[in-house]
């Protein structure tokens, strides 16, 4: 498939021979919009070139050219290799048109975009802070925004080596004093109501016209962000009528600790244990994806050699059961089922761990891959407990699960027809992973664009048609059965020989751009890199599946009780580490 | 698996119901075969973190722990060597690639000068490990070329003050290559295999050259 797509170079600028041009840059790829044309093209890209998938949106400070880039990721969803749209904005006026009207999608990452770089989207409705707090001054991810705690620019900090005298950041700069504060805001001194009254008056905009002026009070409720259903951190916004959701937003950011300008002061090797705590349960498949991005911008001078890459599918599916696994315990224990299930799937998760653990030396924190292989071989007797493990023990297990949750009436009746979402609204709202599959839409990227050796195997593409809650669990059931398969090949087939080339500390890239992805377990996870040449990062974005998958919990959930909204929110299957990042 | 509705209602919650039986059932099948011996023995242990456990897994921490395995890693330590002669020799050449490997920066090194050349002799001077900042990522140990620093398993670190007993200076981060030995028999082994190699080469070479050096003063 993808043959085709090369054959058949997607002929943008024949169609808008003034706005649009090749991007020329060495390194880059695709096309540079003017601002100003940006809707016209981004439609006709979607209707008439069949590119209606828009992954993510995210920026770039050049700030030598006092420029912010902001850059869109498009595929389609058939499959294929991705198409890079960028349009540049002075730094001191950046306006571009919103893309929310015709990509749902854009609601969140538009307002993250505008968050960290202050690039302001005309038109779109609720532009609010996202993940940083309302009170927050200056915009992190441009390049002249020094943190808290601010030591140097880059990694590795030249007071750490050969006269590194200990300090402490918090002696030489005391609690308090590392923030500032916007001139009118005093934290400390009084609570300004106006920040939540903007959620709250946004979130009236999204009620139907003839609603607003109703004699009926609606109520204001605040779930979280300290409740055990919310997996963590988070907080949603409901009015509700009675029981029922008319509006609801979700309110994340308490856990941001803005991985991504950690990653751009890191070098590029350095950010592999840093990738192991976005979505802390499945570590594996996040490196995974970090280095398929940075492996694309090295090119093809990285040899990987067989059982590496052998090793590589083994874990990151081996990670895919552990968090399907995870994700129907804590589905079960939303629903009200407690804990039981949540144990009774976490027990294959605990022996998968141990093998984790003889292997990368962490059962949670792998930081297991590295740029042209893995870190380290697999121990004998650990692989042939993982042998009866994937031929014995867990295929029995997972019928095990099936056979004690998939029949049960309570379940079916809480969560069969809840959460519905049609296979183009969950296109159009950027949802991937279970979700986008669950509701018909056969998307999986070791299919659509496989990376690894994905196609050397053989296996199905775990689909469901209904879109509700229900398929969403059952198809991580089936996602697990085929991830068994995978393994069993896998398995049976892997070479001998070693698993990594050569390892230097050092690693630089050739200058440019490259967006990698892969499949991790809660969907599309994909990191943009931007480098300059030098030994770190000038840009590092995480298209994080967490969070791009909450885009659409509104449009599941109006309509429905509250007490529904807890059992599709656990369907998402969201990790508040890669969700606030 | 996933049949139609059609079956008489309340089946699916019996199945289910079925199923926490069994693993109920399992623990105390468990419990009688190994009566008197399901905690605190290392067969039992092992039993529970085997593929063929049935039932309850909980291990009873702090009573019994789960050994750790041989790749386990948590906050570096450094390695001396101690020699035939009693003194400690500690590995550590203070080139500093650990503290530029780190992702977070929790490495700080302060290299011994000599005072009459003023030169770096290989050895630091201090060496500190901010252990609340250590992510356990294990670069430091991969990426060391003198097998200098190491991965500890010693994973219980509380203590009453954060701000000074997190600070790992030298003298606690120092342990024995005994210590090393114990704790990750074949990685020393491989690396003992490798360090006697170059050894052995280093004294060959140093032979050959003063087997060289001794049949050109012959010749002169």
């Amino acid at each position: 498939m993808s043959e085709q797509i090369a054959a058949a170079p997607v002929d943008l600028i024949s169609l808008f021979p003034d706005q649009v041009k090749a991007d020329e840059r060495v390194g880059y790829e695709g096309f540079m919009v003017e601002p100003k044309a940006l809707v016209k093209v981004v439609v006709a890209l979607r209707d008439e070139l069949g590119y209606d998938y828009l992954s993510s949106v995210t920026a770039a400070d050049y700030i030598d050219d006092h420029k912010i880039e902001v850059v869109y990721h498009f595929f389609k969803s058939t499959g294929g290799t991705n198409l890079t749209l960028s349009t540049q904005v002075s730094r001191e006026k950046a306006v571009v048109p919103t893309l929310m009207h015709e990509f749902p999608s854009m609601e969140l990452q538009e307002r993250e975009v505008y968050d960290m770089f202050g690039v302001e989207f005309t038109g779109h409705p609720d532009l609010r802070r996202v993940l940083l707090w309302d009170g927050f001054e200056g915009f992190p991810l441009r390049k002249d925004y020094k943190e808290a705690y601010f030591t140097a620019e880059k990694k590795p900090f030249t007071n750490r080596w050969p006269e590194g005298h200990i300090t402490r950041a918090e002696d030489a700069t005391p609690y308090k004093k590392n923030v500032v504060y916007p001139d009118n805001l005093k934290p400390f001194e009084e609570y300004d109501p106006s920040v939540e009254n903007l959620l709250y008056s946004g979130m009236k905009n999204f009620l139907p016209e003839d609603q607003r002026e109703l004699n009926t009070e609606p109520v204001m409720v605040n779930f979280g962000p300290q409740h055990p259903s919310t997996h963590g951190v988070f907080r949603m916004a409901a009015i509700l009528d009675g029981e029922t959701v008319m509006a609801l937003k979700p309110v994340m950011g308490y856990l941001h600790r803005n991985h991504e300008k950690i990653g751009e002061r890191n070098t590029y090797l350095g950010n592999i244990p840093f990738t192991d705590r976005l979505d802390y349960i499945s570590s594996m498949a996040n490196n995974f994806a970090y280095v398929v991005a940075v492996e694309k911008l090295m090119g093809p001078r990285v040899q990987i050699p067989e059982r590496a890459e052998y090793l590589r599918v083994i874990m990151s599916e081996l990670t895919r059961i552990v968090n399907h696994t995870w994700a129907i315990g804590f589905l079960l224990n939303d629903l009200g089922a407690f804990f039981t299930p949540a144990l009774y799937a976490m027990i294959e998760r605990e022996l998968i761990l141990d093998i984790f653990e003889a292997t990368a030396g962490s059962r949670m924190m792998c930081n297991y891959y590295r740029f042209g292989g893995v870190s380290r071989d697999i121990p004998e007797d650990a692989m042939a407990k993982l042998k009866g493990l994937v031929y014995e023990r867990l295929p029995r297990k997972i019928d095990e699960l099936d056979i004690y949750l998939s029949e049960n009436e309570i379940i079916r009746e809480r969560t069969e027809g809840v959460g519905i979402l049609s296979p183009e609204e969950a296109i159009a709202y950027g949802a991937s992973g279970p979700v986008l599959r669950a509701s018909g839409v056969p998307y999986d990227i070791r299919r659509a664009e496989p990376y690894g050796i994905y196609d050397q195997f053989d296996f199905d593409v775990a689909v469901r048609y209904h879109g509700d809650t229900y398929d969403r669990y059952v198809i991580r059931l089936d996602e697990v059965r085929q991830s068994l398969r995978i393994l069993q090949q896998a398995l049976k087939t892997i070479p001998e020989g070693p698993v990594l080339l050569k390892n230097p500390y050092n690693v630089r890239v050739p200058a440019g751009e490259a967006y990698g992805r892969a499949e991790a377990p809660k969907g599309e996870l994909g990191f943009y890199l931007v480098s300059d040449g030098t030994a770190n990062p000038f840009r590092y974005h995480v298209r994080s599946p967490s969070f791009i998958n909450l885009t659409s919990l509104e449009k599941m959930s109006l309509g429905l009780k509250i007490a529904d909204v807890f059992a599709i929110l656990g369907s998402l299957d969201i990790v508040l580490g890669e969700v606030d990042r | 698996m996933n049949k139609e509705k059609n079956n008489l209602y309340g089946t699916g919650i019996i199945k289910g119901a079925l199923v926490t039986m069994r693993h109920f059932i399992d623990t105390y099948l468990d419990d009688i075969r190994m009566l008197g011996k399901r905690y605190m023995t290392q067969e039992s242990i092992e039993y529970r973190r085997s593929k063929d456990v049935k039932g309850i897994f909980t291990v009873q921490y702090p009573d019994e722990k789960l050994p750790p395995q041989e790749e386990f890693r948590f906050i570096p330590f450094l390695v001396y060597d101690t020699h035939e002669d009693g003194t400690d020799m500690i590995r550590c050449t203070s080139c500093g690639i650990c503290s530029k490997v780190c992702p977070p920066q929790c490495i700080w090194i302060v290299q011994t000068i000599d005072e009459k050349t003023g030169r770096p002799i290989p050895e630091p001077a201090e060496f500190y490990i901010d252990i609340d900042i250590c992510m356990n990522c294990g670069f430091c140990a991969e990426f060391c070329p003198f097998d200098a620093i190491k991965m500890d398993h010693d994973y219980e670190l509380a203590s009453y003050d954060r701000t000074k007993a997190h600070l790992f200076n030298k003298e606690r981060l120092m342990k024995p290559a005994s210590y090393y030995a114990k704790i990750r028999p074949t990685y020393f082994e491989r690396e003992e295999a490798v360090r006697l190699e170059k050894e052995a080469k280093k004294a060959a070479a140093a032979k050959t050259k003063a087997e060289r050096a001794s049949k050109s003063a012959q010749a002169d």
